[in-house]
Formats: structure tokens, C-alpha cells, sequence
């Protein structure tokens, strides 16, 4: 057997410096976060396709040849990938054929997709803030101020929200911004709740008494210290937020309530697609497809969220 | 006496809520542009004084809107400015046939609902979760108009076309409400966006109650799979499932705003949708306000069997 030379072994002693160094870089909430949804192909393919929808939206119409408006009244009812003979345009193409007047459905599908997607973006964003504050003070201040607040909510959120935006919109003049102010009206309750549960749970953690104690402000407290911590469930709620927005848009549209005629939008594509359903069916399955496909999207983004900021909840 | 508190509690919210709405419909109803009585005929001043006497739109708004909220309690809509009809009459007429198509979609959506979502459930993370859970995200992410619309186009026409050509007669009829099948598509078209929500919720509550110790008692004990999951676990994971009963109540009923148009059926969705395009006043807020009676009362019952069934609830309350 072979003799091991003694001095090989030598005691190395405990590096007091590297016992207290990190294995690992530290992972932060969000990094974390962001890593689980990163592994989540379904979340990260609607991400992808959100974003897509969204670039095309604005950038389509832009460099699209048509306007939404004009007309080439030789080419009614144009099916797929038509070339246009009408006047300046001749030689281009309608990708996604004509409407019943002539219209171009492409420029109009993705011009009316920016108008969709700016309703429920500005619906949802106006909710949020109103909802972020309310929640915030409700649910930090407690006490007699949660308890008012909170049964004003609950009247709000009794009344049946459709019927209320329908009655808005009849009293507004009609336009993207009425569509706004009347899904904001009742829309808020949802997330000054969300806000308001979190911020009770919170605001006894240490972090918040310390803040106190260092003689900080209520609105500093809830706008640096609360809300921050809420933002999480904020996110995850506002991407399931969207489709419903997109929803009530075409809803409203569909009934001819939403926007004014010649605009194009989601709902009212639907709306004019389902007249000629019979006999065009394309023009129905365009708006159908872009309204579901972002729905679909924006709900499976949220589920992934959901996974991705609270690992506990998945199933 | 804690139920007692509980209940009234939740019929004291209930009055609030419906005299807001009674409130709003009134005050929004006052400043809508327009005027019923402007046609295409000018009217001479006299005429204009005397319809606006007989409708009492001449009397002040705080007096108008008393009248307004004791005829409301009588059970008095007015009369339809269009068709000269008593509200509460065209309501009555119409909603019956709202409701059984309603009624229809809702147990549709919560029997087929909750057997997806169980199946799913139990089949978790196998392919039979994945379509299951497939169908439900579908149901979820396209608009009752559209489903509307396709079955239509697929079922009640193409569908009909083909068997017609065979020499048979049509499966299912595209429009109206008087065979029973004409009854099918509406009820598909409107339960389905309810019966994917249900089934998603379904199928959470559901591994949430599978992964508790009665459960693996009861595996223990030797019972069957069946037995185990009719018996023991849906039991629990119902009870979810019923506090969104009074929302789907809503999105039903909403929904039936489109789908009654689509298909041609006399339902109160359709004279709402109407009375707003013609701007007939007193009819959209005597259906307002019936809806949101309505609604509130789906609430109310909800609430109260949740309650009963959960007694848990009336203790966080308070």
C-alpha cells in the first residue's frame, strides 16, 4: 500500500469570510417570479402573442395602403387576398377582403383592435387607480372608515354592472371615452377589495409600525409602504381584468351601444360581420377570432401569473 | 339569533342596493338627450303641454321621482312610450319566456359545469384535465354572441340544409322559442360561457377537498373511487360553486340580451335591447330597475343558502 505523504494533510481552518458569502446570487421576489414564468411556455406564447396583437394594432393601420373609412364601392364582399382595380390603390391587395360598403378588412380589424385594446386598457387603468386608493385607505385607516367604505362598495357591487354601463351610455354622447367612464363607474369594486384585504394583512407587519413610529404620513405609508407590497396581486388582477374590458366593449358594441358608426371596433366588426354571416362568413370569423385570441391570451397570461407570483396555488 | 342578524343584514343591503339603482335608473333617466314626443311631425305647442301634463313631466324632479318611487312599490312601470302598453304588463309577458330559456342555460351550465370540472379534476394532469380544462378557457375567452352565431350558422342552418337534402327534418330549429327544438342552441349558446366558469371553479375546489385527510380516511376505509367522489368530496366542493350562482344569474341574464336577438325569441332581453335603440324611456327603466330586483333578490338567495350551507360565513361577517 501506498504511503500518503503526512503534510497533504493539512488543516484548512473555516475561511470566515467565505461562510458568509452567498452560495447562490440572491434571488429577488420578482426575479423569482419572473423565472417561474419564464418556464411556463403557455404564459410566455401568450405574452408573446399580447405583445404581437399590440404591435400590429398600432403599427398595421399606419402603413396599411387603405384608410378604415374609404371605400372602393367596386369591390363589395371582396373575399381573402383580393387585388383592388379601384382608383389610386390598384395593384394592392385586401388581404382579409371587403366589407358590405367596400371597406378594407384588414386596416379595419386591426384599427378596430386599437380601439378595443385602448377601451380596456384606459377602463382598467382608471379602475385600478381608483381602486388602489380607495382599497388603500379603507383597508389601512380600518375601523368606522373601512366599515362605511366598505358598505358603499357593497351597494356598488349589488347593482347589476352591465345594466348600469347600459344606462351610462345612454345618457354619455357614444365614444371611446363614454365606453371608459361608464365601465369605471362600477368596475372599480373588484380591485378596491383585492387592495383593501391585502393592505389589512399588512399593515401590522413590522415594516409598516416602524414606518409609524418614524412619524410618516397615512398617504406616504399606503402610496411607498402598502400599495408596493399589494403589487403582486394588482398585476395578476389586472391582466384578468383586460379580457373582461375587452368583453364589455364588444358587448356593447354588438348591441349598438358602444362606439359611433363609422369606427371600427371589435364589437361593432362583429356586429356588422354578423349580418352578413350567411352569406360571408369571413366577416365574422375575422373579429370573432382577434376578440377570442386575446381573451384567451390575456386569461391564460393571468393563470400564469397567478402560478408564477404564488407557487402554492398551483394546480 | 346569529342567523337572524345574519339575514337581516343581508335583506337591509339588499333595500339599500335596490333604492341606489331605483335612484340612478331615475336621475340618469332625466338627463338622457332627446324627447319621446319629437317625430318627424312637429307638434304644436298645446299638444306638447298636454302629453307633457299626461305623462307628468311638468311636475318637478324631486316630486316626479317620488311619484316615481311609490309607483315602483306598487308595482306600477308606467306606460311604454312607444306602444302605450303598461310595463309591468310587457314585462311580465316577456320574461317568462327570459326565464326558461335562463333557467334552462343555468342548470345546463351547472350540471355539465361541475361533472367537467370533477372529471377534470380527478383526471389531473392527464389529457382528459387538458381538454377538459381546454373547453372551459374556451368558454371563458369567446362572447356569448359569437358562440351564438356559430352554432346558429352551423347547427340551425347547415345542419338543416344537409338533412334536408337526406330527406330528414331539421335537428334543430335556427330561430324562436315554441318546439323543443328551437329550445337547444339558445341554451347552449348561453349556458356555455357559465358552464366553463363553473367548471374551472369546480375543478380548484375539487383538488383542494381531494387533498384533505377525510378523503384519504375514506380511501382507507376501502370505499370505491365513485363512492369517494359523489359521496364525500363533491359535497364540499360545491360550495364554492354556489356563492357565483348570483353572478352567472347576472352574465345569464345579460347574455340573454344578445342571445334572445340572435335567435329571434320574445324574451325581455330583446325588448330592453329594442327600447334603448328607440329610446323608449319608461320601458328601459322599468326593465332596469325589474332586472336589478331581480338580481339583487338572485343575490339575496344565494347568500342565504350559502349561509345555511356554510355557517362559517355568518361568523367571519359578524
Amino acid at each position: 500500500m501506498e504511503k500518503i505523504d503526512k503534510s497533504r494533510f493539512a488543516w484548512v481552518g473555516a475561511d470566515p469570510e467565505k461562510r458568509e458569502s452567498m452560495a447562490r446570487p440572491s434571488i429577488t421576489y420578482w426575479k423569482d417570479a419572473m423565472g417561474r414564468l419564464m418556464k411556463n411556455k403557455v404564459a410566455v406564447v401568450c405574452l408573446m402573442i399580447i405583445v404581437v396583437l399590440i404591435l400590429a394594432c398600432a403599427l398595421v393601420p399606419m402603413f396599411s395602403p387603405y384608410t378604415s373609412r374609404e371605400q372602393h364601392l367596386s369591390e363589395l364582399n371582396k373575399g381573402f387576398f383580393t387585388v383592388c382595380n379601384d382608383g389610386e390603390h390598384a395593384g394592392t391587395m385586401h388581404v382579409f377582403g371587403t366589407d358590405k360598403l367596400g371597406r378594407d378588412l384588414l386596416t379595419r380589424a386591426f384599427e378596430g383592435g386599437r380601439v378595443s385594446l385602448m377601451i380596456a386598457f384606459a377602463a382598467v387603468s382608471v379602475n385600478l387607480i381608483i381602486g388602489m386608493i380607495y382599497g388603500g385607505i379603507s383597508g389601512y385607516f380600518g375601523g368606522m372608515v373601512d366599515n362605511i367604505m366598505m358598505r358603499i362598495v357593497e351597494v356598488v357591487n349589488g347593482i347589476p354592472y352591465l345594466i348600469v354601463v347600459v344606462l351610462l351610455m345612454m345618457v354619455l354622447p357614444k365614444g371611446i371615452f363614454t365606453m371608459v367612464v361608464a365601465y369605471a363607474t362600477v368596475g372599480w369594486t373588484g380591485m378596491a377589495r383585492l387592495v383593501r384585504g391585502q393592505c389589512l394583512s399588512l399593515k401590522n407587519q413590522e415594516f409598516v409600525v416602524a414606518a409609524e413610529a418614524m412619524g410618516a404620513k397615512a398617504s406616504r405609508i399606503i402610496a411607498r409602504h402598502l400599495l408596493p407590497n399589494t403589487l403582486s396581486v394588482i398585476i395578476i388582477n389586472v391582466t384578468l381584468a383586460v379580457p373582461s374590458a375587452i368583453f364589455t366593449e364588444a358587448f356593447l358594441s354588438y348591441i349598438g351601444m358602444g362606439v359611433p358608426v363609422p369606427q371600427p371596433s371589435w364589437g361593432m366588426l362583429a356586429q356588422e360581420g354578423a349580418g352578413m354571416f350567411q352569406l360571408y362568413p369571413s366577416q365574422l370569423w375575422i373579429p370573432a377570432i382577434a376578440i377570442s385570441l386575446t381573451m384567451l391570451s390575456f386569461n391564460l397570461l393571468g393563470d400564469g401569473l397567478r402560478d408564477a407570483f404564488d407557487p402554492r396555488l398551483r394546480r | 339569533m346569529q342567523m337572524l342578524k345574519y339575514v337581516l343584514k343581508r335583506v337591509g343591503y339588499s333595500i339599500v342596493t335596490l333604492f341606489v339603482l331605483v335612484a340612478l335608473t331615475f336621475f340618469l333617466q332625466r338627463m338622457l338627450p332627446g324627447d319621446p314626443f319629437i317625430g318627424d311631425k312637429a307638434l304644436p305647442q298645446a299638444t306638447m303641454d298636454a302629453l307633457n301634463a299626461k305623462y307628468g313631466l311638468d311636475k318637478s324632479v324631486g316630486e316626479q321621482f317620488l311619484i316615481y318611487l311609490g309607483n315602483c312599490l306598487h308595482g306600477d312601470l308606467g306606460l311604454s312610450l312607444q306602444t302605450n302598453r303598461p310595463v309591468a304588463t310587457i314585462i311580465a309577458d316577456s320574461f317568462v319566456v327570459s326565464f326558461d330559456l335562463g333557467i334552462r342555460a343555468i342548470i345546463f351550465a351547472f350540471v355539465l359545469g361541475v361533472l367537467l370540472g370533477t372529471v377534470a379534476a380527478i383526471k389531473r394532469g392527464k389529457a382528459t384535465d387538458t381538454i377538459c380544462m381546454f373547453i372551459a378557457l374556451v368558454g371563458v375567452s369567446v362572447p356569448s354572441f359569437i358562440v351564438a352565431s356559430i352554432l346558429q350558422y352551423f347547427l340551425g342552418l347547415q345542419l338543416t340544409q344537409t338533412l334536408k337534402g337526406a330527406g330528414m327534418g331539421a335537428m334543430f330549429a335556427a330561430t324562436g322559442w315554441d318546439s323543443w327544438n328551437s329550445k337547444i342552441l339558445p341554451v347552449l349558446a348561453l349556458g356555455f360561457g357559465s358552464l366553463a366558469q363553473i367548471s374551472r371553479l369546480t375543478r380548484t375546489s375539487m383538488l383542494d377537498v381531494l387533498g384533505q385527510d377525510y378523503i384519504k380516511t375514506a380511501k382507507a376505509k376501502g370505499l370505491s373511487q365513485p363512492a369517494i367522489i359523489w359521496k364525500h368530496a363533491l359535497r364540499n366542493a360545491i360550495t364554492p360553486v354556489v356563492t357565483v350562482l348570483g353572478p352567472i344569474a347576472a352574465a345569464v341574464l345579460t347574455g340573454a340580451f344578445v342571445v334572445e336577438n340572435i335567435f329571434s325569441i320574445p324574451g325581455l332581453g330583446r325588448y330592453f335591447v329594442q327600447s334603448i335603440q328607440t329610446m323608449d324611456y319608461t320601458m328601459i327603466s322599468g326593465t332596469t330597475i325589474f332586472y336589478g330586483a331581480f338580481l339583487i333578490a338572485a343575490n339575496l338567495v344565494v347568500d342565504l343558502v350559502y349561509g345555511v350551507i356554510d355557517p362559517r360565513v355568518k361568523l367571519e361577517e359578524g
